[in-house]
Protein backbone atom coordinates (compact mmCIF):
# COMPACT_ATOMS: atom_id res chain seq x y z
CA UNK A 1 0.00 0.00 0.00
CA UNK A 2 2.94 2.16 1.23
CA UNK A 3 4.80 1.49 -1.87
CA UNK A 4 1.97 2.39 -4.57
CA UNK A 5 1.07 6.02 -2.79
CA UNK A 6 4.66 6.56 -2.87
CA UNK A 7 5.21 5.60 -6.47
CA UNK A 8 2.01 7.95 -7.22
CA UNK A 9 3.46 10.80 -5.43
CA UNK A 10 6.74 10.29 -7.63
CA UNK A 11 5.05 10.07 -10.73
CA UNK A 12 3.02 13.13 -9.99
CA UNK A 13 5.67 14.88 -8.71
CA UNK A 14 7.66 14.26 -11.87
CA UNK A 15 4.85 14.95 -13.98
CA UNK A 16 3.89 18.05 -12.42
CA UNK A 17 7.22 19.02 -12.57
CA UNK A 18 7.64 18.19 -16.36
CA UNK A 19 4.88 20.33 -16.92
CA UNK A 20 6.50 23.48 -15.55
CA UNK A 21 9.29 22.92 -17.70
CA UNK A 22 6.96 22.78 -20.40
CA UNK A 23 5.00 25.78 -19.42
CA UNK A 24 8.52 28.32 -19.08
CA UNK A 25 8.93 26.62 -22.66
CA UNK A 26 6.16 27.82 -24.21
CA UNK A 27 4.15 30.33 -22.64
CA UNK A 28 4.44 33.72 -24.22
CA UNK A 29 5.74 36.33 -21.91
CA UNK A 30 7.61 36.66 -17.94
CA UNK A 31 4.68 36.52 -15.80
CA UNK A 32 3.15 33.59 -17.48
CA UNK A 33 6.20 31.66 -17.51
CA UNK A 34 6.71 32.65 -13.41
CA UNK A 35 2.95 31.63 -13.45
CA UNK A 36 3.84 28.46 -14.49
CA UNK A 37 7.02 27.29 -13.21
CA UNK A 38 6.13 28.41 -9.21
CA UNK A 39 3.02 26.83 -8.72
CA UNK A 40 3.53 23.71 -10.88
CA UNK A 41 7.33 23.09 -9.51
CA UNK A 42 6.45 23.75 -5.87
CA UNK A 43 3.43 21.12 -6.12
CA UNK A 44 5.82 19.07 -7.51
CA UNK A 45 8.76 18.80 -4.96
CA UNK A 46 5.97 19.01 -2.52
CA UNK A 47 5.17 15.38 -3.75
CA UNK A 48 8.44 14.09 -3.81
CA UNK A 49 9.70 15.55 -0.76
CA UNK A 50 5.94 13.50 0.95
CA UNK A 51 7.46 10.59 -0.94
CA UNK A 52 10.88 11.00 0.80
CA UNK A 53 9.34 10.96 4.22
CA UNK A 54 7.01 8.10 3.31
CA UNK A 55 9.82 5.68 2.27
CA UNK A 56 12.42 6.74 5.31
CA UNK A 57 9.37 7.15 7.58
CA UNK A 58 12.16 7.74 10.62
CA UNK A 59 11.36 10.94 12.89
CA UNK A 60 14.13 12.88 11.75
CA UNK A 61 14.30 12.52 7.78
CA UNK A 62 10.55 12.88 7.45
CA UNK A 63 11.18 16.42 9.78
CA UNK A 64 13.49 17.29 7.48
CA UNK A 65 11.58 16.77 4.45
CA UNK A 66 8.72 18.81 6.03
CA UNK A 67 10.96 21.32 6.51
CA UNK A 68 12.10 20.88 3.15
CA UNK A 69 7.94 21.66 1.61
CA UNK A 70 7.49 24.47 4.48
CA UNK A 71 10.49 26.30 3.23
CA UNK A 72 9.91 25.70 -0.05
CA UNK A 73 6.11 26.85 0.37
CA UNK A 74 7.01 30.01 1.95
CA UNK A 75 9.72 31.37 -0.21
CA UNK A 76 8.83 30.99 -3.94
CA UNK A 77 5.42 32.97 -3.49
CA UNK A 78 7.67 35.73 -2.13
CA UNK A 79 10.90 34.98 -4.80
CA UNK A 80 8.17 34.90 -7.47
CA UNK A 81 6.82 38.68 -6.22
CA UNK A 82 10.48 40.20 -5.89
CA UNK A 83 11.23 38.82 -9.65
CA UNK A 84 7.98 39.67 -10.69
CA UNK A 85 8.18 43.43 -9.87
CA UNK A 86 11.92 43.57 -10.87
CA UNK A 87 11.03 42.49 -14.18
CA UNK A 88 7.87 45.27 -14.67
CA UNK A 89 10.61 47.80 -13.35
CA UNK A 90 13.05 46.98 -15.97
CA UNK A 91 10.45 47.07 -18.54
CA UNK A 92 10.02 43.24 -19.49
CA UNK A 93 7.51 43.43 -22.29
CA UNK A 94 4.12 42.18 -21.22
CA UNK A 95 2.07 39.61 -23.98
CA UNK A 96 0.50 41.10 -27.00
CA UNK A 97 -3.26 39.57 -25.26
CA UNK A 98 -2.91 41.08 -22.58
CA UNK A 99 -6.08 42.27 -21.42
CA UNK A 100 -5.50 44.63 -18.38
CA UNK A 101 -2.09 46.50 -16.69
CA UNK A 102 -3.99 48.10 -14.01
CA UNK A 103 -0.15 49.48 -13.16
CA UNK A 104 0.76 51.02 -16.43
CA UNK A 105 -1.68 54.09 -15.61
CA UNK A 106 -0.54 54.69 -12.31
CA UNK A 107 3.10 54.07 -12.39
CA UNK A 108 5.61 55.84 -13.34
CA UNK A 109 8.56 54.17 -14.33
CA UNK A 110 11.59 56.81 -14.26
CA UNK A 111 11.16 58.17 -10.58
CA UNK A 112 9.49 54.70 -9.24
CA UNK A 113 6.12 56.48 -8.09
CA UNK A 114 2.92 54.65 -7.56
CA UNK A 115 -0.39 57.29 -7.26
CA UNK A 116 -3.27 56.00 -6.00
CA UNK A 117 -5.86 58.61 -8.17
CA UNK A 118 -6.97 59.69 -5.06
CA UNK A 119 -4.46 62.55 -4.83
CA UNK A 120 -6.42 65.75 -3.85
CA UNK A 121 -5.34 68.57 -1.89
CA UNK A 122 -8.14 67.99 0.34
CA UNK A 123 -6.56 64.18 1.00
CA UNK A 124 -2.85 65.80 1.29
CA UNK A 125 -3.75 67.67 4.26
CA UNK A 126 -6.22 65.44 6.41
CA UNK A 127 -4.82 64.74 9.85
CA UNK A 128 -5.40 61.72 11.53
CA UNK A 129 -7.55 61.78 14.09
CA UNK A 130 -7.95 59.13 17.36
CA UNK A 131 -11.05 57.73 15.70
CA UNK A 132 -9.81 56.68 12.49
CA UNK A 133 -9.04 52.63 12.40
CA UNK A 134 -5.91 51.52 11.89
CA UNK B 1 16.56 1.23 -8.69
CA UNK B 2 12.63 0.76 -9.82
CA UNK B 3 11.48 1.69 -13.19
CA UNK B 4 9.24 3.65 -11.74
CA UNK B 5 12.24 5.60 -10.45
CA UNK B 6 13.70 5.19 -13.52
CA UNK B 7 10.92 6.58 -15.40
CA UNK B 8 10.80 9.75 -13.27
CA UNK B 9 14.00 11.09 -13.35
CA UNK B 10 13.91 10.87 -17.28
CA UNK B 11 10.84 12.75 -17.20
CA UNK B 12 12.50 15.41 -14.59
CA UNK B 13 15.88 14.95 -16.86
CA UNK B 14 13.66 16.22 -20.14
CA UNK B 15 12.33 18.57 -17.46
CA UNK B 16 15.71 20.17 -16.88
CA UNK B 17 16.37 20.06 -20.35
CA UNK B 18 13.42 22.26 -21.90
CA UNK B 19 14.45 24.92 -18.90
CA UNK B 20 17.62 25.21 -20.20
CA UNK B 21 16.51 25.72 -23.56
CA UNK B 22 14.57 28.95 -21.97
CA UNK B 23 17.52 29.36 -20.39
CA UNK B 24 19.57 29.94 -23.37
CA UNK B 25 17.07 31.66 -25.55
CA UNK B 26 14.99 34.12 -22.61
CA UNK B 27 14.88 36.88 -24.51
CA UNK B 28 15.43 39.02 -21.26
CA UNK B 29 17.35 38.54 -17.87
CA UNK B 30 14.33 38.14 -15.33
CA UNK B 31 13.13 35.02 -18.02
CA UNK B 32 16.71 33.50 -17.14
CA UNK B 33 16.55 34.20 -13.56
CA UNK B 34 12.65 32.05 -13.42
CA UNK B 35 14.07 29.52 -15.64
CA UNK B 36 17.22 29.40 -12.81
CA UNK B 37 14.77 29.25 -10.35
CA UNK B 38 12.69 26.36 -11.80
CA UNK B 39 16.07 24.53 -12.57
CA UNK B 40 16.83 24.43 -8.76
CA UNK B 41 13.28 23.53 -8.13
CA UNK B 42 13.78 20.36 -10.12
CA UNK B 43 17.29 19.62 -8.86
CA UNK B 44 15.69 19.18 -5.63
CA UNK B 45 13.05 17.27 -6.97
CA UNK B 46 16.24 14.53 -8.36
CA UNK B 47 18.39 14.70 -5.43
CA UNK B 48 14.78 13.59 -3.11
CA UNK B 49 14.41 10.87 -5.68
CA UNK B 50 18.15 9.95 -5.36
CA UNK B 51 17.95 9.71 -1.94
CA UNK B 52 15.05 7.47 -2.41
CA UNK B 53 16.61 5.35 -4.90
CA UNK B 54 20.08 4.90 -2.80
CA UNK B 55 18.57 4.81 0.51
CA UNK B 56 20.34 7.73 1.89
CA UNK B 57 19.07 10.13 4.22
CA UNK B 58 21.51 12.60 4.35
CA UNK B 59 20.72 13.76 1.02
CA UNK B 60 17.45 15.20 2.26
CA UNK B 61 20.37 17.95 3.79
CA UNK B 62 21.65 18.71 0.38
CA UNK B 63 18.29 19.40 -0.90
CA UNK B 64 17.54 22.12 2.17
CA UNK B 65 20.66 23.64 1.15
CA UNK B 66 19.66 23.66 -2.50
CA UNK B 67 16.60 25.34 -1.92
CA UNK B 68 17.71 27.77 0.17
CA UNK B 69 20.32 28.85 -2.16
CA UNK B 70 18.25 28.78 -4.62
CA UNK B 71 15.84 31.57 -2.83
CA UNK B 72 19.21 34.03 -1.78
CA UNK B 73 20.24 33.83 -5.66
CA UNK B 74 16.47 34.89 -6.79
CA UNK B 75 16.52 37.41 -4.24
CA UNK B 76 19.99 39.11 -5.27
CA UNK B 77 19.19 38.94 -9.07
CA UNK B 78 15.92 40.96 -8.09
CA UNK B 79 17.82 43.58 -6.20
CA UNK B 80 20.87 43.89 -8.86
CA UNK B 81 18.09 44.39 -11.76
CA UNK B 82 15.63 46.69 -9.86
CA UNK B 83 18.92 48.91 -8.90
CA UNK B 84 19.52 48.45 -12.84
CA UNK B 85 16.50 50.44 -14.27
CA UNK B 86 14.93 49.89 -17.63
CA UNK B 87 17.17 47.68 -19.67
CA UNK B 88 16.46 46.14 -23.28
CA UNK B 89 18.18 43.29 -23.87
Amino acid sequence: MIELLKGGLILAGASFMFVAALGILRLPDLLTRMHATTKAATLGTTLIMLAVALHFAEAAVVARAFAVIIFIMMTAPVAAHVIGRAGYFVGSKLWCGTVKDELRPNYDPLTHELKSGMETVENAQRQPRDTDPD
Amino acid sequence: MSTLILLSLALMSLALCLAFVRLFRGPSLPDRVVALELFSSILVGIIGLVAIATDVPSLVDVAIVMALMAFMAAIGFARFLERGGPRDD
